[in-house]
């Protein structure tokens, strides 16, 4: 490509991050010092032009080498990779977590989202700004996943290699501690602290987590590891794909497709190769499990990822996983090498005959990147954009290419699926919501955290369970995408057919309570700005509509009844717009919180 | 610093006359202008040369022909093609019996190899470019063959940079690893052309390791081309400039030509030859008969049969041979046996290789009429000028583009003043001269042009609309015919197949201007994207991109002669010397140094170049000359 | 030996577009059918020589079975699908589409916008004076074509035109997100830092007056601009030999803008800065 630079060069240092990456450059035309041979031959074309998908990583290598990305070393990227600066550019101011603008080697993130605002975030962001000098940069972070522990910060700091601390629950003096020294900030607790359950007998999804050792694959077998993929390979892809069929279970990213028939028509396709991609990409705010299981249990998800690769003819696979979970990285980072060291992954696994490698890619602060093919974009070196559907990613998924896509809990579910036999998985649970279920309890409760309950089990037993405290004022199920319910609607059934008939939903399993304390229009409103600066802008409905409720909830914040209505009905015919014509579930479920608030809590009345 | 704008050239409004060369140019009206050329132009009948214009329409190339030959009584007509695309006509004729690109733009997006050969596409051919870049993106692996690696090659699979004037060794080799490596179309060579035995035997000596001593290109590069284009089921073959711009610019596209009839990749869909014509009506200025070889419908003179036909559609006889091109039109200037030019729409001040020669050279003419919109540097030379409209917005007709497409040109804004269509100047001319042409409009002229050329002749204006452009050959008012010239080779029957296609036996015969201590840098020329040719069209919008003339070097030789970008510096050749600034191009390697002629009214490049023409084709050598870079003693930097 | 390949024959698929069978050949949008049965659907960011981007989701349709509306212009037709173009749940939408965009963008230069707020009832002005805008200033950065964001609906076009679809210099994308969401070059610099080449097929494809020639936008700031007064001709370029067809727009004589006909074998709309903006030496009449 005849691609133009400016004459920006890289420093030194982002160069050594680049080339860290992708190894020295091989010609001049790739930034090498110029030679007699690059001047006689030059390579180029459709190979050079293919490498754009390692877009995002290097953006991340100069990122988290630099704390920023200059012109110099967007462009000798750029040069590297065959990518037009202008597109990149436009990638890289697509993600929070990345600057284009000089700032400093360390940044706070303080998360200010619904449960950490509960908690007291706003104080801890105004105590934590009178503290730091201009040496650390303080930024309001939408959800940092760590809602058991509220408030949260995480400190990033630039460096080779990078530092991260998190402080959560955060004190002022803790989190300026963080930013100030990550190498010596206390330990974060392990993981299985987020699961009160733990060690509970009759677990399925998180017996491992505070049993088994993450970094261990050897504890990993000793506790059950690996049975399942044996066992996988007994039955066949074919096997396989009908005993995920007969169990029943559907996604448990929100959607509920039933994950057997996404796997059959992944299967089925013509076209290859086939893709498999795990959404690790947990964003909705109040949703941690993945990061729980991906902490306490990495192990299960490099084994289920290796058997639906397996059932789906897939030899290649990719976790996209948020980029604010550092621990959940370095386990995950950890127990892939393992596994390919052990020959769990690679050429020939189990010695099977059967090729399947993995990648982590890393997310860089878009909750749209948790829509599938926002993803798959976003893997590509493209902007975290939904594609139109159809066509589906079981056609044209990543690259083109028919593609599974899965997110972390729906795939650990496999491994008692194999273990157990579908029809034992299939009688856990209700009829049509078949398993266990993880949900993510947060807010005004006593032991918040991860809680594992059959399919079934009511709102009020979770909420029990997790010790809810006096005076609930409302329940937000599903994150800022679902619901709210009223305290007087804990009857519910946790299941979607439930959820559904109850007029709400269960979204990603999130339940967070909140007490009298909080205003409930300041949280909409929290909500709101949410999504509007979540929106990516593709679609008006969404890039316009997020815009206009945020305002329209602003207006009405200290408003009431008839002061309130007109913007009310406005609010429901924008919101009635964005649900009806957005591109993607960002925009079509932006209304749902704010409209479920006014119509089940009676918000504003 | 000083801002260096190109000259901006106004219009010419009246016709202008004087009376010796010595005085200023003084207005006159239509009548004295016309009376004055008519008599300019009697009194040296026999003694005449027509340039026609490459950049009007089909209809006016047609009329300024037909000018020479009947008004005139002679062939000697030619235009600016002779400065570029000469040698690719002459070459494909020589092989296929005619002298048009073989495929259509279309069919380079579904092929599945590309060579781009001495052609910056990107830059001197936009739009082209972007049917090459659909082909790219539906799959098709492109090759460039450049000295320099320009945009085009940056979008190569490879790009092989070669010695400047190595084409024909780079081809011979290519053609002998196909033939050794048993990727040679043998079914087709048997059937479809002759000289095979003799060709094999030409290139036997040239090995991979001897190209790549000549050429400078690795042996494995040249062995990757001549794999990918042997192998593919589709290939096309473009060239521009650098082939045709040699001394042996007919050579180098019959050897490129021999790699088509070596694999088969001709007279196919998507399998052709493909020259890139670098002005609107070049294609259609030849096909109109305005060279001095040819008649309308590009049919033979030498042919008794077409002379006739034209002998008694025109009422005259026509000379049974070839007139003088371009280039012997020159010299014949020096010589003093022509002495009377008509110059219509064409620069050759400043467009010619050694322009200082061919001033001197038309200085000598006893009458030059220059028919042009501007006060160019030619005109300024001239005894009359008349002036003309803008053949692509003030009148009707049609030009012929690098694909054969005939397409209607159309009058959009009104002429400025008194300046006239060019047909009704000449017909003007020709009744003053003893022929009463009565034309009512370009469609007029037009469908005479069809009743003489079959080619033409299915082409009605009204179709031409229709279809937004016909390529030729169009011989029915019905049908059109394929995309692709030349499908007969692949006939079974020999009746239909007709001749044979030639291998062309040509040498490799090194650039004329020998580099050596005095004059160590090799000079190549070439375009840039927002500007064309002499600059008097382009330099009259305000181009972000343009930065004037530079004499553009590679970082290590401006690092060697210790100057930097927009440092002056004074370049020289065996012929002259300009100073130019110095612009550092990473394209270029030590000892090749680049410049355009797009501004030669702040640096006149074609001082420096040479004047060593193809023989076949009389093309010059604007690609290839010899040159040193000296500092000035006062370092001047512009910007 | 190879023919000219002619294409596949489509197959023809049947469907229902607002109770009437519709035939349209395999690979239609619903948008192709629509028009084909002289069925106006309003569109903004679709374009005849782009692949649909359904951004502005103004040609929302109802398709029975679909939990959403669809967009025509990108949404194939299938067999048996049924179709309802002008339902109460579509026409809100398109009016909240046409409000949110008119609240927040300079529609003033748009064709038939202002017919479409007027036909869909839309009351832009009802989310009060305070409602955010773009707010963008012209970017007036060279001399050939100037452009105004303002007036910017974030279509892709351009960015598609520049970009793999036609142009491949790639000078331009969509930088930040959102509501922030802008058109720029690499680090927002001025288009003569760019990789810009100044082709002009992003004008060539801009709805809305984004983008337009530096010759156009003068006369609309003098209050000049007036084309029901300008001719338009098609003719050929006069540079290379490639043989681009020019549409040149003409008023009192002089060319204030230059177009390629969408549909013509050798540009499909596209020029060369040359073509496009190459022609003021015709007019330098005195």
């Amino acid at each position: 490509m005849d691609l133009h630079f400016g004459d920006s060069k890289p420093t030194d240092d982002e160069r050594a991050a680049v080339d860290a990456l992708l190894g020295p450059p091989e010609s001049s035309w790739e930034g090498a010092d110029r030679s007699d041979a690059d001047l006689r031959w030059a390579r180029g074309g459709r190979e050079a032009r293919d490498r754009r998908d390692l877009l995002l990583p290097g953006l991340h290598a100069i990122n988290d080498r630099i704390g920023w990305i200059s012109e110099g070393a967007l462009d000798y990227l750029c040069r590297r990779l065959t990518v037009p600066p202008a597109e990149a550019y436009g990638v890289a101011t697509f993600y929070a977590m990345f600057s284009v603008k000089p700032r400093p080697a360390t940044v706070l993130h303080v998360c200010t989202d619904l449960a950490c605002t509960a908690a007291g975030a706003p104080e801890l962001c105004a105590g934590i700004e009178a503290r730091l000098g201009p040496g650390v940069s303080v930024e309001r972070s939408p959800c940092l996943g760590l809602c058991e522990r509220a408030p949260a910060a995480l400190a990033i700091r630039a460096g080779d290699p990078v530092r991260t601390a998190v402080s959560a629950p955060a004190t002022v003096h803790e989190a300026v501690l963080a930013a100030s020294s990550p190498d010596s900030a206390p330990q974060e607790p392990p993981a299985a602290m987020a699961v009160p359950q733990a060690g509970q007998d009759g677990l399925v999804l998180l017996r491992r987590v505070g049993a088994v050792d993450p970094e261990s694959l050897d504890d990993y077998r000793s506790h059950g590891g690996y049975t399942a993929l044996r066992r996988a390979f007994e039955l066949g892809p074919a096997g396989v794909i009908r005993e995920v069929t007969d169990s029943g279970l559907v996604g448990r990213g929100g959607a509920a497709f039933p994950t057997g028939r996404k796997w059959q028509a992944t299967a089925s396709q013509p076209d290859h190769p086939h893709y498999l991609v795990c959404n690790a990409d947990e964003s909705e705010p109040g949703t941690f499990k993945d990061r729980v299981i991906l902490e306490g249990d990495p192990y299960a998800l490099v084994e289920a990822m290796t058997i639906a690769a397996y059932a789906t003819g897939a030899h290649k696979g990719y976790v996209y996983l948020r980029g604010e979970y550092p621990r959940a990285l370095r386990r995950l980072e950890h127990a892939i090498a393992q596994a390919r060291a052990r020959g769990f992954l690679g050429e020939d696994v189990l010695g099977q005959g059967y090729a399947f490698d993995m990648e982590i890619r890393r997310g860089a602060g878009a909750y749209i990147c948790g829509e599938e093919t926002a993803l798959f974009n976003s893997i590509e070196g493209y902007r975290g954009e939904p594609r139109s559907k159809p066509p589906f990613p079981v056609e044209k998924g990543l690259f083109g290419r028919p593609t599974v896509e899965n997110n972390v809990e729906t795939l650990v579910n496999v491994l008692p699926i194999l273990t157990m036999g579908a029809p034992a998985y299939a009688a856990i649970g209700t009829g049509k919501s078949t398993g266990p279920k993880l949900f993510c309890v947060s807010g005004s409760v006593e032991r918040p955290g991860i809680y594992e309950l059959p399919f079934g089990a009511t709102l009020g037993e979770v909420l029990a369970l997790a010790g809810v405290r006096d005076k609930l004022r409302a329940v937000l199920l599903g994150g800022a995408a679902g619901g709210f319910v009223r305290p007087d609607e804990t009857d519910i059934p946790l299941t979607f057919e439930g959820t559904r008939e109850a007029g709400t939903t269960l979204g990603s399993g999130v339940v967070m309570a909140f007490d009298d304390t909080v205003p409930l229009p300041r949280l909409l409103l929290r909500i709101a700005e949410f999504f509007r600066d979540e929106s990516c802008g593709q679609c008006v409905p969404c890039r316009v509509g997020t815009v206009r409720q945020e305002e329209a909830l602003h207006r009405i914040v200290e408003r009431s009844g008839a002061a309130a209505a007109g913007d009310i009905a406005l609010l429901r015919e924008v919101g009635r717009a964005m649900r009806d014509a957005s591109i993607c579930g960002l925009g079509q479920t932006a209304w749902n919180a704010v409209e479920s608030a006014i119509d089940r809590l009676g918000a504003y009345a | 610093m000083r801002k260096r704008e190109p000259k901006t050239y106004t219009r010419l409004t009246h016709p202008l006359v004087r009376d010796s060369r010595d005085e200023p140019f003084r207005q006159a009206s239509w009548e004295e202008a016309l009376d004055r050329a008519a008599r300019g132009l009697e009194r040296n009948r026999g003694a005449f040369g027509m340039f026609s214009c490459a950049r009007a329409t089909n209809e006016m190339n047609y009329v300024a022909q037909k000018f020479a030959r009947v008004v005139m009584g002679t062939n000697n007509v030619d235009s600016c093609n002779r400065t570029c695309h000469a040698p690719s006509v002459a070459g494909l004729s020589a092989a296929f019996g005619s002298g048009g690109g073989t495929s259509s733009y279309e069919e380079i997006e579904h092929t599945d190899v590309i060579v781009m050969w001495g052609s910056n596409a990107r830059f001197a051919h936009p739009i082209f470019f972007q049917h090459v870049l659909k082909g790219i993106r539906n799959g098709a692996r492109m090759y460039a063959v450049d000295p320099r690696r320009t945009s085009t090659a940056e979008w190569a699979e490879s790009w092989l940079g070669l010695n400047v004037g190595t084409d024909i060794p780079m081809a011979h080799a290519i053609g002998r690893e196909i033939i050794h490596a048993g990727l040679a179309n043998e079914a087709f060579i048997e059937r479809a052309t002759s000289g095979f035995e003799e060709y094999r035997k030409l290139v036997e000596p040239w090995t991979l390791s001897l190209a790549e001593k000549v050429t400078g290109v690795p042996a494995r590069a040249i062995r990757e081309l001549a794999h990918a284009y042997a192998r593919a089921e589709r290939a096309q073959l473009c060239w521009t400039l650098g082939i045709t711009e040699h001394h042996n610019g007919t050579d180098n596209v019959r050897a490129l030509i021999n790699l088509s009839l070596l694999t088969g990749h001709v007279g196919r869909y998507g399998s052709g030859l493909q020259p890139l014509r670098g002005q609107n009506n070049v294609q259609g200025g030849g096909d109109m008969g305005a060279i001095p070889n040819r008649l309308p419908g590009f049919q033979d003179i030498l042919d008794p049969d077409t002379r006739l036909k034209f002998e008694s559609a025109w009422d005259t006889v026509i000379q049974p041979h070839y007139g003088l091109n371009l280039t012997e039109m020159f010299e014949a200037m020096e010589e003093g046996t022509l002495k009377a030019v008509y110059c219509i729409g064409e620069n050759p001040a400043q467009s010619e290789a050694d322009s200082e020669q061919a001033v001197r050279r038309m200085r000598e003419l006893d009458f030059l009429v220059v028919q042009d919109i501007f006060l160019t540097k030619t005109a300024e030379l001239a005894d009359v000028i008349l002036p003309a409209t803008a053949g692509w917005a003030e009148t009707e007709g049609t030009t012929t583009n690098s694909e054969r497409r005939v397409q209607r040109v159309r009058r959009a804004v009104t002429p400025p003043g008194e300046a006239r269509e060019d047909i009704d100047i000449i017909c003007e001319l020709a009744a003053r001269l003893g022929h009463d042409w009565k034309y009512a409009d370009s469609e007029a002229v037009w469908n005479e042009l069809r009743s003489v050329s079959p080619d033409h002749y299915g082409m009605t204006y009204r179709r031409l609309e229709e279809h937004q452009g016909i390529q030729w050959p169009c011989p029915s008012t019905e049908e059109l015919e394929p995309t692709y010239l030349h499908g007969r080779l692949w006939e079974k029957d020999p009746a239909r197949r007709g001749r044979p296609a030639p291998f062309g036996i040509v040498q490799h015969d090194p650039p004329v201007d020998l580099t050596d201590d005095r004059y160590p840098i090799r000079l190549t020329t070439g375009r840039r994207l927002d500007s064309y040719n002499t600059g008097v069209q382009s330099g009259g919008y305000a181009s972000p991109l343009r930065r004037g003339e530079y004499v553009e070097l590679c970082p290590e030789d401006a690092e060697r002669y210790g100057v930097v970008v927009g440092e002056e510096v004074l370049v020289s050749s065996r012929r002259g010397s300009v100073v130019a600034p110095v612009w550092i191009d990473t394209a270029l390697r030590p000892g090749l140094a680049f410049m355009t002629m797009h501004f030669p009214d702040e640096v006149d490049t074609n001082q420096l170049t040479i004047e060593a023409n193809c023989p076949i084709a009389g093309t010059a050598e604007f690609k290839a000359s010899a040159i040193r870079i000296e500092k000035l003693p006062v370092a001047t930097i512009v910007r | 030996m190879t023919v000219t390949p002619l294409g596949i024959p489509r197959r023809l698929l049947e469907f229902t577009i607002d109770g009437q069978e519709a035939r349209v050949p395999e690979g239609s949008t619903i948008l192709d059918a629509c028009r084909a049965a002289g069925k106006e659907v309003p569109t903004l960011c679709e374009g005849d020589t782009l692949r649909p981007k359904n951004a502005c989701r103004v040609c929302v349709v109802e398709v029975e079975g679909s939990r959403t509306l669809v967009p025509a212009c990108s949404r194939k037709a299938e067999p048996g699908m049924v179709v309802h173009t002008g339902t109460e749940r579509a026409r809100h939408s398109r009016k909240i589409v046409l409000e949110l965009l008119a609240s927040s963008v300079d529609l003033s230069t748009t064709p038939q916008v202002a017919e479409w707020i007027k036909e869909y009832e839309a009351k832009p002005d009802r989310f009060g004076p305070d409602a955010a805008r773009l707010n963008e200033e012209p970017k007036v950065d060279n001399d050939l074509y100037v452009r105004d964001y303002d007036k910017c609906i974030l279509c892709y076009k351009c960015v598609d035109a520049c970009g793999d679809q036609w142009q491949n210099t790639f000078a331009i994308s969509v930088s930040g997100r959102g509501f922030d969401a802008r058109i720029a070059v690499e680090h927002d610099a001025p288009l003569t830092d760019s990789a810009c080449v100044y082709c002009g097929n992003c004008i060539e494809v801009c709805p809305t007056g984004a983008l337009s020639f530096k010759s156009e936008f003068d006369m609309r700031a003098a209050g000049t601009w007036n084309e029901s007064e300008q001719t338009e001709t098609t003719t050929v370029c006069a540079y290379c030999g490639v043989g681009c067809n020019l549409t040149l727009h003409v008023q009192d004589n002089e060319i204030v803008k230059v177009t390629s006909p969408h549909d013509n074998p050798v540009t499909h709309g596209n020029l060369c800065i040359k073509g496009r903006f190459g022609y003021q030496h015709v007019q330098n009449r005195d």
